[in-house]
């Protein structure tokens, strides 16, 4: 197997404070893997670096074969990303926005329109094509915001609280869309509050005070811990 | 109205957990007030002029030594022909040049007249006129001095006096003017920018689902900037009597209660503002491009109302800020009471009531 | 280079998406020029008057008449008393009053000296000083013709030398003060729309929440800075070739120099203003904080740039400090090219002056945005 992610000693501090404290992980190619912890454990700040919009203070990590500490351009060449607060322009169209965010990866106007067509045609947005952005259902549009993070085939995609406020069906949809893309190969990193959406991941890690506490399928971390659901694992963890 | 309080009470805690706002909202006010105050008049002091002397004699050197001893000019170069009076101005630096030909001492001598030219770069008429006034007294002076030549006495003589500002402060003039501008953009911008930010953000579908009126809702965020701008014009109106020695001649209490009616204005005119646009940055480029020329131009903030050609003149009645630079001068410099300005109160409340209701229909068509 | 292109695109989408924005870049702007030029004039004319006549004489009246054949006085106004008078000066009916006293004629007669009174509201103390110059030319030519009427003329022949002074008004013969007003309008609303746009755009990336996503994008910083800012450039110049436009075919302003050097200096001016714009961005956290802090800078830049009041009348330290103010650079080269015809060597210094200045701002922006995002 191939190894996508790989965290050595990973590492962020704020002046006294360790926000991240010397994390170890590995990601497999294809894999989808759930990163879990109450609010302040550093997930974003892991996160963050994992990403290269921030630099280890000690440590590292190789995310698509490249060093976030000192190649963060490339990585992020190679890794696509959705954050919680939807990040689409609301006054651009589809359209516009596939080309914008398709553009700046590199990919020419002939791809662009396949693409643009292969969305519309996958998400059944037929009757948004001549819409602005912000006249879309929520659901639709976060569907929308994780096929424009996938436009440039990036290895690694992250996804950061991807389902925040929307129902069941459409979160339910939404991780079709996520066990899609992670058949093609594309590795799935994905933060989330919601236990039962944590259950659809391969693996999943616990975070606490800075520190990974827990790392193992589902199934295995219940019976680790004793516990009927993962909710239970993780009060057990955090408390 | 319980409600209404607590919703007042939210505004409030937006606005003042903000800090950098906060201090912008009252610290830039200050800073414009001192800065305005000291520095911008109509006075004018150290133009920078050259000389042509084709004479070089004794009355003409004279007359140059009576220019340079003066605090308005200052003698930056001596030219030695026609030809580079156009230079000089093209570089800019030299506002005026004063030439005096060949025989200037000579032509005085005899019972003659001697030519004395100033030549003025007018692309600035206001600076070219005064420099041009203040050459010639110095002349004038330089004659009757220095030739003995008493003017034939007036037989009817004239003794002027300056009301209100017997010294011709600039300040005066500007203080009123600065504190309008202050009052009216601020009110202005912080309104309608407070209100589309709920409308772009999403919360105020939030806030209209809720049970409170619409009305109240709108009344409830421009309460707390009432205050806010309220508490600036006190801030001013201390600077302009502490620092810049302006006298309040009329009521306190009535330049009070015209300030919070300029404030209410103002802000339903933000509050117009925001019924026009969908997002912050509208409302902003509206109060900014739209609010302030006009309101600095057509106020008589700086430039005479009644200068003005006559379209420009009716254009400005309907500029706030014209009517409330009236009411404060009367207030403050004239000390006239209330019987005085009854009419710009009266303009100023109904324009109020118009912008109000105005908005209020929009809303309605809108939420419709 | 095609990222930055395609920043561009969007960015343009964008800003001619929001219906709204189109009239306020283009047609507010400009109809405040054609409008708000004519307004900005010092020039003092149609002045109101009132008077008050103790005396009721034939000279008194002839005094007025000279005042009501003046053009700078409208017809005067007469008062009964000068409490009443006083109190039109109060409700700003007139601007000005001059008291005539008893026996007026008779003291002129006997070579009394008679003393007429003077009045005038001068808040506005440069208008008031003008007034007044005006009535004590009224009132000397007045005593001129009394000379000439009662004196021997043989006497007047008396020869003295004097000097007499000429004055010309170069590059603006009729003092006309459009001439001034429409180059520096036009410069005022061009700092503005685009110190105004400049300073929110970035900022409103961060508020959205769609600044997070370009920095995980191989987007890199100085891509993004040139091809937000690029699109306000272009519309900064765009402005100003409407601008000269409406000043040639409305106004005539008179064009001298070369429009290639005004043309030149906008594109550097804009830099400066755009790194300006750029640098607020990034100290700011909402679009409402940048707004306030451009408003600010823009009040104090449009004041102090000499085109309302003078800068020779500032005090020493508000001079000095004019050194900052791109707005005052502006304005002076616009009337140095196109009023005066004033070529590159003339203005050599200031355009070295904004290169630096422009320069350093656009360096502390993007030092600050790296050291920011």
């Amino acid at each position: 197997m191939e190894t996508t992610i790989k965290a050595t000693n990973l590492t962020k501090s704020f002046g006294d404070f360790t926000a991240v404290d010397k994390l170890n992980f590995e990601v497999e190619k294809g894999e989808i893997f759930g990163f879990l912890g109450a609010n302040g454990a550093g997930k974003t700040t892991a996160m963050k670096m994992l990403i290269g919009i921030s630099k280890p203070t000690a440590g590292d990590a190789m995310v698509a074969n490249y060093k976030v500490s000192t190649q963060a351009d490339l990585v992020k060449k190679n890794i696509g990303y959705m954050s919680q607060k939807f990040a689409l322009y609301d006054d651009l169209n589809i359209k516009e926005n596939i080309q914008f965010f398709g553009g700046i990866y590199g990919l020419n106007a002939k791809t662009l329109q396949q693409k643009y067509q292969q969305v519309v045609e996958n998400l059944g947005l037929e009757n948004y094509v001549k819409q602005l952005v912000k006249n879309l259902p929520l659901g639709l549009k976060q569907k929308l915001a994780f096929s424009v993070a996938l436009l440039h085939q990036p290895k690694v995609v992250f996804l950061d609280e991807p389902t925040g406020g929307v129902d069941p069906i459409t979160r339910r949809q939404f991780w079709e869309l996520i066990y899609e893309a992670a058949d093609r190969g594309t590795t799935i990193f994905v933060t989330t509050h919601y236990m039962d959406e944590a259950e659809y991941c391969d693996r999943i890690s616990m975070m606490v005070d800075g520190k990974i506490k827990a790392l193992d399928t589902p199934k295995a971390l219940k019976k680790e811990f004793g516990a009927e659901t993962l909710n239970e694992v993780f009060l057990n963890l955090a408390r | 109205m319980k409600k209404f309080i607590g919703f007042v009470k939210k505004e409030f805690y937006h606005i003042f957990r903000d800090k950098r706002s906060l201090f912008i909202l009252f610290g830039m006010p200050v800073a414009q007030i001192l800065l305005f105050g000291f520095a911008i008049s109509n006075e004018i002091n150290n133009v920078d002029i050259a000389i042509l002397d084709k004479a070089d004699d004794k009355n003409s050197k004279e007359i140059i030594v009576n220019l340079k001893a003066s605090k308005y000019f200052n003698v930056l170069d001596y030219l030695q022909s026609e030809k580079e009076i156009e230079t000089a101005f093209q570089k800019g630096k030299v506002k005026a040049v004063v030439t005096f030909d060949q025989d200037f001492a000579r032509n005085l001598q005899r019972p003659k007249t001697s030519k004395l030219q100033i030549i003025t770069d007018a692309t600035n008429p206001n600076v070219a006129n005064t420099i041009t006034n203040y050459i010639n007294s110095i002349v004038v002076k330089y004659q009757m001095v220095n030739l003995q030549q008493d003017p034939p006495p007036q037989l009817v003589q004239s003794e002027s006096r300056m009301f209100f500002n017997p010294a011709l402060e600039s300040v005066y003039m500007f203080v009123p003017g600065v504190m309008t501008v202050i009052l009216m953009l601020v009110s202005a911008m912080m309104t309608s920018i407070s209100i589309t930010r709920e409308k772009e953000v999403g919360t105020m579908e939030i806030l209209l689902v809720s049970p409170l009126k619409p009305s109240t809702v709108i009344a409830g965020k421009v309460v707390p900037y009432i205050f806010l701008s309220l508490i600036n014009a006190i801030v001013i109106v201390l600077l302009s009597v502490f620092v810049f020695q302006m006298p309040i001649m009329g009521s306190l209490f009535w330049l009070s209660i015209e300030s919070l009616l300029f404030i209410v204005t103002s802000l339903s005119l933000g509050i117009l503002i925001s019924t026009l646009s969908s997002t912050q940055q509208t409302a902003m480029m509206i109060s900014l491009m739209g609010l302030m020329l006009p309101t600095i131009l057509l106020s008589g903030f700086i430039f005479p109302i009644e200068s003005m050609p006559y379209p420009l003149q009716l254009i400005s009645h309907i500029i706030p800020a014209k009517w409330f630079i009236i009411i404060i001068k009367s207030i403050m410099l004239k000390g006239v009471g209330f019987s005085f300005f009854w009419k710009e109160t009266l303009i100023l409340v109904v324009m109020t009531i118009f912008l109000l209701g105005l908005s209020i229909k929009k809303y309605k068509i809108r939420l419709a | 280079m095609k990222t930055v292109y395609i920043i561009i695109r969007k960015e343009f989408k964008q800003i001619f998406r929001n219906k709204a924005m189109i009239p306020i870049i283009f047609v507010l702007p400009l109809l405040q020029l054609v409008i708000l030029s004519n307004a900005a004039t010092y020039e003092v004319k149609d002045i109101q008057i009132g008077y008050v006549d103790y005396d009721h004489s034939i000279s008194s009246r002839k005094l007025i008449e000279n005042i009501k054949g003046s053009s700078y006085f409208e017809n005067p106004i007469y008062y009964e008393s000068a409490a009443q008078a006083e109190e039109a000066i109060l409700k700003d009916k007139i601007e000005l009053v001059i008291e005539i006293p008893q026996d007026f004629e008779k003291n002129i007669i006997q070579a009394n000296y008679p003393k007429v009174a003077v009045r005038v509201n001068a808040i506005d103390g440069a208008s008031a000083g003008v007034q007044n110059v005006y009535i004590q030319q009224i009132i000397s030519n007045f005593n001129k013709h009394i000379r000439l009427e009662s004196y021997n003329p043989a006497q007047q022949s008396l020869n003295y030398s004097s000097i007499e002074s000429v004055t010309s008004f170069w590059y603006n013969q009729n003092l006309n003060y459009k001439t001034l007003m429409v180059p520096g309008i036009l410069v005022l609303i061009i700092t503005m729309l685009t110190l105004f746009l400049s300073s929110m755009n970035i900022v409103r990336e961060k508020e959205i929440g769609t600044l997070e996503q370009i920095n995980v994008t191989p987007i890199k910083k100085w891509q993004f800075i040139v091809g937000k800012l690029f699109p306000f450039w272009v519309i900064g110049l765009m402005l100003l070739s409407i601008g000269l436009l409406i000043a040639k075919l409305i106004f005539n302003t008179p064009m001298l120099g070369s429009n290639m050097l005004i043309y030149a200096y906008t594109s550097l001016y804009l830099l400066l203003i755009l790194g300006m714009g750029l640098l607020i961005s990034n100290f700011t956290d909402t679009q409402q904080q940048a707004m306030f802090i451009a408003w600010f800078f823009v009040v104090i830049f449009i004041l102090m740039s000499g085109l309302f009041t003078p800068i020779e009348s500032m005090p020493i330290w508000a001079q000095n400090f004019t050194q900052l103010n791109p707005v005052a650079y502006f304005v002076e080269m616009m009337r140095m090219i196109m009023l005066k015809g004033s070529t590159f060597q003339d203005t050599g210094v200031i355009f070295m002056k904004t290169f630096i200045y422009a320069l350093v701002m656009n360096f502390l922006a993007v030092w600050s945005y790296q050291k920011k995002n």
